[in-house]
C-alpha cells in the first residue's frame, strides 16, 4: 500500500542560531498509508501540533524530508507548497474556523474557489453533494455562525473534502464538542475514511476515540514513543 | 456567489459587507473628504473663472503701443564718455508707426481673434462750472466692443457712436449733472475742443472707472488729440488667453511696437490666483492624506480581526497574492464608493452655497461650474488612494504566517 505521507528524520527547532534555540521535534520517522485512519496522541507540549503543521505544509521542518503522495516537498517553493497543500490536504481544526462572512455552502465551495479562481456550477454541485453527505443540506444557506458547533464541525469536514484530498489532518476535531456531537463527528470522519478511502491523521486527547482508529501514534518530548497502544480493531 | 466575480472580489465585498458599521464609518469619512475637495475645487475654479471673465471683459488681452521714447545722447567720438545722468524724456501721445500694416498683420494671425485700433489720452469734461478730468478713448465700436463689452454695462441710451457722440459712466454723469442727450464740452492738452452729445451712460461696476472712462468715435479722438490718421494703441483678443504673454513677446520681438499682455499687466491678480491654487492644492493634499490614513487604519483593524480567516484561507490553499488583492480591492472599493457619495455631497453643497452666497447687487458670487471631469478625477484619485492606503494592510495580511494566524 502506498504512503500518503512519509517523514524521514524530521527535526524542528525554534529561534535557530539564537541562544534560546529550542528543538521540539527530534528526528521523527513516520509513514501514513493510503486509507489509514491514525490517531496522534501525546501530552500537551509534546510536539503533536508542530508535527501536524509540518505534515500539513503549514510549517517547514528544520531538517529531514517530508514526502506527500511520494513527492519530496523539501525543495518546493512557497507557491508550489501552497498549491500542494490546497489540493492534497484537508484541514479540520478544533474551533471549526468557518469563515463567518460566508454561508455553509460557500465555506465548502471556498477551497475549490481558491484553486480555480472563479466559482462555477461544478463546484457548487460538489459542495451540495458534500453538505448532503454530512447531513447539512437544509443548512446550506445559513451563515456559518448561525449553526451549532457540531454542525459547524461537519461543515468544516465537508470543506476539508472539497478538493478530494488524499489526506485530512484534524487537530482535536471533537475537543470543543459535547460527547454526542463528538461521537457523531468522529463517526462521520470514520465513514468518509471507509467509503471514500481518504486517509486521516487526527490529533486527540480522547483515548476512547483514539482506540477507534486503525493505529495510534504517540509523541512524547518530540519523539515517537515506541509504546504500542492497542486499538479496538487490534483487540 | 456571483459566478462572474473572482475569489478576491467575492471575499473583499463580503468582508466589507460583514463589517457594516466599520465600512459605513470609513465610507462617511471618505465621502466627507471627497466632498470637501470637490466643493473647494469647483468653487475656486468658479471664482477664478469669474475673476478672469471680469478682468478680460474690461481690458484687451494684448495691447500694442508705441515704444517709449528714450533719450540718446550724442557722442563726439569713440572715446568720449556719455553724460552720467540721462534724463528720461516726457512721453508724448504718439501714433503707432505703420499701424495699418501692423493691424493687417495681426488680423492675419491664426491665434488672434479680434483687432481694434484706438486713440486714448487725458481730457477735461466740462459742463457749466463743473469740470472733471477723464480718459478719452476713441474706438471703432464694431471692433472694440468685442474686446471690452461696454454694451453689457449700458444702463441708459445706446452704444452707437457718431462723430459728435460720447459714452460716459454713471459717476461722471452724476458729478457733471448730465443725463442722456445732454451736451458737454471736452478739451484736451493737445488743443482739441469739442462739444459732444451723451449717447449712452454705462456702469462698469467700479466707481473710479465710472468717473473717468469715456468713449468716443476714433475720428473724434484723433481730432481731439491732434493725431489725424494715427492710433495710440491696437487692442487684441486671442484664442488662448493663457498664451497671451507668449504671443505678446513674439510681437514685440518682430515689430516696432511694445506689446503688453493681460498677464503682465495683471501680475498681482495672477499672484493671487496662484496663491489660491497653491492653498487649494495643499488643502486637497492634506484632506487626501487624512482619508488615506483613515482607510489604512480601518483595513489594519480588519486584518487583525480577520487574521484567523486569513490563516484558514492560507491553509486551504490561498496564495499570498490572492490575500494581498482581497485587501487592496477593499481599499479601492472604499475609495470608489466613498468618492461617489462624496462627489454627490460636494455637488449638492456647491449648488446650495451658490444659491445662498450672493454679491451685494444680488448677482451670483461665482458661476456654478460642475464639470464631469472634476468628478471623474476625484473618483479616480480616491480609488487609487484607497488602493494605495490598502497596500500596508494588504502586505501585512499576505505576510501572515498561517500557523500563527490560526493560533491567534
Amino acid at each position: 500500500m502506498a504512503d500518503v505521507i512519509r517523514l524521514e528524520g524530521i527535526c524542528k527547532s525554534y529561534n535557530v542560531g539564537l541562544p534560546t534555540e529550542t528543538e521540539v521535534l527530534h528526528g521523527i520517522d513516520l509513514a501514513l498509508h493510503e486509507g489509514e485512519f491514525v490517531a496522534l496522541m501525546g501530552p500537551s507540549g509534546s510536539g503533536k501540533s508542530t508535527l501536524l503543521n509540518i505534515v500539513g505544509l503549514l510549517d517547514r521542518p528544520t531538517s529531514g524530508t517530508l514526502f506527500i503522495n511520494g513527492e519530496d516537498t523539501t525543495e518546493l517553493g512557497d507557491a508550489a507548497i501552497t498549491t500542494l497543500r490546497g489540493r492534497a490536504i484537508g484541514f479540520v481544526f478544533q474551533y471549526h474556523y468557518l469563515i463567518s462572512a460566508f454561508t455553509a455552502h460557500e465555506n465548502v465551495v471556498m477551497p475549490m474557489l481558491l484553486d480555480r479562481g472563479h466559482p462555477d456550477a461544478a463546484m457548487e454541485r460538489r459542495a451540495d453533494e458534500l453538505l448532503d453527505w454530512v447531513g447539512l443540506s437544509r443548512w446550506r444557506d445559513h451563515k456559518a455562525t448561525n449553526i451549532s458547533g457540531g454542525q459547524q464541525q461537519r461543515v468544516a469536514i465537508a470543506r476539508a473534502l472539497a478538493m478530494d484530498p488524499s489526506l485530512v489532518l484534524a487537530d482535536e476535531p471533537t475537543g470543543n464538542l459535547d460527547s454526542v456531537s463528538a461521537d457523531a463527528v468522529f463517526e462521520l470522519m470514520r465513514r468518509i475514511n471507509r467509503d471514500r478511502g481518504t486517509s486521516f491523521l487526527i490529533v486527540t486527547h480522547n483515548l476512547d476515540l483514539a482506540q477507534r482508529c486503525d493505529r495510534i501514534v504517540e509523541v512524547v518530548d518530540g519523539r515517537i514513543s515506541g509504546r504500542v497502544i492497542p486499538t479496538l480493531d487490534a483487540r | 456567489m456571483r459566478r462572474w466575480l473572482p475569489f478576491e472580489w467575492i471575499a473583499a465585498l463580503r468582508f466589507l459587507a460583514e463589517g457594516r458599521m466599520q465600512t459605513g464609518f470609513i465610507l462617511g469619512g471618505i465621502a466627507i473628504g471627497v466632498a470637501v475637495i470637490v466643493f473647494m475645487s469647483a468653487m475656486l475654479s468658479g471664482l477664478q473663472a469669474n475673476f478672469i471673465k471680469r478682468v478680460l471683459t474690461s481690458q484687451p488681452q494684448i495691447q500694442l503701443i508705441p515704444p517709449d521714447e528714450v533719450a540718446r545722447p550724442l557722442r563726439g567720438g569713440p572715446h568720449e564718455i556719455e553724460a552720467a545722468i540721462v534724463q528720461r524724456p516726457s512721453q508724448r501721445i504718439l501714433s503707432i508707426d505703420q499701424w495699418r500694416t501692423i493691424r493687417e498683420a495681426m488680423t492675419a494671425r491664426a491665434d488672434v481673434v479680434t483687432v481694434s485700433p484706438s486713440v486714448s489720452g487725458a481730457g477735461l469734461a466740462v459742463r457749466g462750472s463743473a469740470g472733471r478730468s477723464v480718459t478719452l478713448t476713441g474706438i471703432e465700436p464694431e471692433h472694440y466692443f468685442r474686446i471690452v463689452r461696454v454694451p453689457d454695462y449700458i444702463v441708459q441710451g445706446e452704444t452707437r457712436l457718431g462723430t459728435d457722440d460720447i459714452l460716459i459712466g454713471t459717476e461722471l454723469a452724476n458729478d457733471l449733472g448730465v443725463t442722456l442727450g445732454d451736451r458737454m464740452h471736452v478739451t484736451t492738452a493737445q488743443g482739441g475742443d469739442r462739444v459732444l452729445t451723451i449717447r449712452g451712460i454705462f456702469d462698469l461696476g467700479n466707481k473710479g472707472a465710472n468717473q473717468r472712462s469715456t468713449f468716443v468715435a476714433l475720428r473724434t479722438a484723433q481730432s481731439l488729440f491732434n493725431l489725424i490718421g494715427g492710433v495710440t494703441s491696437i487692442d487684441m483678443t486671442v484664442k488662448d488667453i493663457y498664451a497671451a504673454e507668449t504671443i505678446a513677446r513674439e510681437i514685440s520681438a518682430s515689430l516696432p511696437v511694445q506689446a503688453d499682455s493681460w498677464i503682465k499687466t495683471n501680475a498681482q491678480f495672477f499672484t493671487a490666483v496662484r496663491a489660491q491654487q497653491n492653498s487649494n492644492t495643499l488643502i486637497r493634499l492634506f484632506v487626501g492624506l487624512s482619508v488615506a490614513f483613515g482607510i489604512a487604519a480601518v483595513l489594519i483593524v480588519s486584518v487583525i480581526q480577520r487574521s484567523k480567516d486569513i490563516g484558514i484561507l492560507r491553509a486551504m490553499g490561498a496564495r499570498k497574492g490572492q490575500i494581498l488583492r482581497v485587501f487592496l480591492i477593499q481599499g479601492g472599493v472604499l475609495g470608489f464608493f466613498g468618492s461617489l457619495v462624496g462627489s454627490a455631497m460636494g455637488a449638492g453643497a456647491l449648488v446650495l452655497w451658490h444659491s445662498v452666497a450672493r454679491q451685494a447687487d444680488g448677482s451670483e458670487l461665482f458661476p456654478l461650474i460642475l464639470s464631469p471631469g472634476l468628478f471623474v478625477v476625484a473618483t479616480l484619485i480616491a480609488t487609487v488612494t484607497g488602493v494605495g492606503a490598502g497596500t500596508a494592510p494588504a502586505l501585512r495580511a499576505a505576510g501572515l504566517d498561517p500557523v500563527e494566524a490560526i493560533r491567534g
